[in-house]
């Protein structure tokens, strides 16, 4: 029998959303900088303002799963 | 911003020699460590009734040890005694952590200056009138929520003395560099200023002008305070021994004090253009009674989401690292610090560098959103 606790699938389910979010947001970053080498300071910082939004909401889950399981108090 | 240097292989080669060089050397440290923790562990288990040694046991550690505590642990049964101050119901009670022993399990009763306290997994309570079933002056109820109530505790914690120690280093460094300035006007720079000028015009030139504009002047010292505080406790934090080792970005409340800096920064410097947007969004009149809402819950989430991204972020980079090193006592083998330990260096390494992104994202963020709040209204959207 397997015990645990619920939410961690959720939390699993989250890193899923936020993983394709930023493997969208690095590739496609990567695909501008080889367009464009001369541009890669802007693109960097851009991305990671992007990246910083999308593991935003998968930080939220994470904290939700926590508070779900009644481990951070 | 470019960090390409930082993925130059050249290091990277050097790094992977070094972790491989370190878990060889780490072998015989950890089988000594294995058996202490061992023997440890079995006292710990007489002392709860012979309890099994089970994965619980291991979250519980690595929870312990991201935690806020009372005292500062060096090392076995070193540690520094820090002051407790309650306010309880007869006044101000204050004594050190190490007064009364290390009993945390809330089986003995502490008389503080005439107060009955009961200490309980690292905080202090009134003691119930009798002992519950299981020896300790502690009673849940139902829910399994401890029903005892809390003095006020204002006691300078770990994350406190982690926070005067690193505004100490803060202040000795940059009162320096900025007196140095003040004596060396025209010349080039010397010794620390060499080091922080940089930082300093990165942060000037690639945070504050793109967001802030011709107004970046009046924000530079919030902005480079903000982030010279989180990179250095970040930092700090990654450091297992003494004057680091405090958990202090990764805890929720010192993030949501530096959240409701830039919050009260957006809302006392915010003109009428970002009021305009709030109030009066540029959408049809019939739309107003949802879009003013969902207008009014954005000003909070945005600090909100600044919190929690710092917290869980440096939280869980902490967490990583001791699930990796507790794998070992897991899988109850030495032979796993053989790949434990590379990856705790790889993940140290990476940490390092999360600490840096997280000071700059906090700090870009903040110029973003005050940037918002200071626009000019510009032509028509």
């Amino acid at each position: 029998m397997i015990v645990g606790s619920i939410a961690g699938i959720g939390a699993g389910l989250a890193a899923i959303g936020a993983g394709i979010g930023i493997g969208n947001i690095g590739g496609k970053a990567m695909e501008g900088m080889a367009r464009q080498p001369e541009a890669a300071s802007k693109i960097q910082t851009a991305m990671l303002i992007a990246a910083a939004f999308v593991e935003a909401v998968a930080l939220f889950a994470v904290v939700v799963a926590f508070l779900g399981t009644g481990q951070v108090n | 911003m470019d960090l390409s240097h930082i993925f130059n292989s050249k290091k990277f080669f050097s790094v992977a020699i070094c972790a491989v060089l370190f878990s060889f050397l780490s072998f015989s440290a950890f089988s000594q460590e294995h058996a202490s923790s061992d023997t440890a562990h079995a006292t710990a288990a007489e002392a709860h009734d012979a309890k099994p040694e089970k994965e619980e046991d291991i979250s519980k550690v690595i929870l312990h040890h991201i935690a806020d505590s009372h005292e500062w642990h060096f090392f076995g049964h070193v540690a520094l005694p820090l002051p407790v101050i309650l306010w309880t119901d007869n006044g101000l009670v204050s004594f050190l952590s190490n007064k009364f022993g290390h009993n945390d399990h809330g089986t003995e009763l502490l008389d503080a200056d005439g107060t009955k306290l009961v200490y309980y997994h690292g905080k202090y309570y009134y003691p119930e009138s009798v002992k519950s079933a299981d020896g300790t002056y502690i009673a849940y109820n139902n829910k399994g929520e401890i029903m005892n109530t809390k003095p006020l505790d204002i006691s300078i914690t770990k994350n406190v003395v982690s926070l005067l120690i690193s505004v100490t280093i803060l202040l000795v460094v940059f009162i320096g560099v900025a007196n140095a300035y003040k004596k060396r006007e025209g010349k080039a720079p010397k010794g620390l200023q060499s080091i922080l000028e940089p930082i300093i015009i990165f942060v000037r030139d690639d945070i504050a002008k793109p967001q802030l504009g011709h107004k970046y002047r009046g924000f530079m010292p919030y902005l480079l305070t903000v982030f010279f505080f989180v990179w250095l406790n970040n930092l700090m934090g990654l450091i297992p021994f003494f004057p680091g080792g405090a958990n202090l970005t990764g805890n929720i409340a010192v993030t949501m004090m530096l959240a409701l800096c830039t919050f009260i920064l957006t809302t006392v410097n915010g003109n009428k253009n970002y009021w305009g947007h709030v109030f009066t969004p540029h959408v049809p009149w019939w739309l107003y009674p949802l879009m003013i809402p969902v207008e009014i819950i954005g000003l909070f989430t945005k600090p909100i989401a600044l919190m929690i991204r710092l917290f869980a972020n440096i939280t869980a980079g902490h967490i990583l690292i001791l699930s990796l090193i507790s794998l070992i006592f897991i899988l109850k083998s030495v032979l796993v610090a053989g790949i434990a330990v590379p990856f705790v260096l790889f993940i140290s390494v990476i940490e390092l560098v999360v600490g840096f992104i997280q000071a700059f994202i906090f700090t870009i963020l903040s110029a973003l959103f005050i940037g918002m709040a200071v626009e000019e209204k510009h032509a028509e959207h």
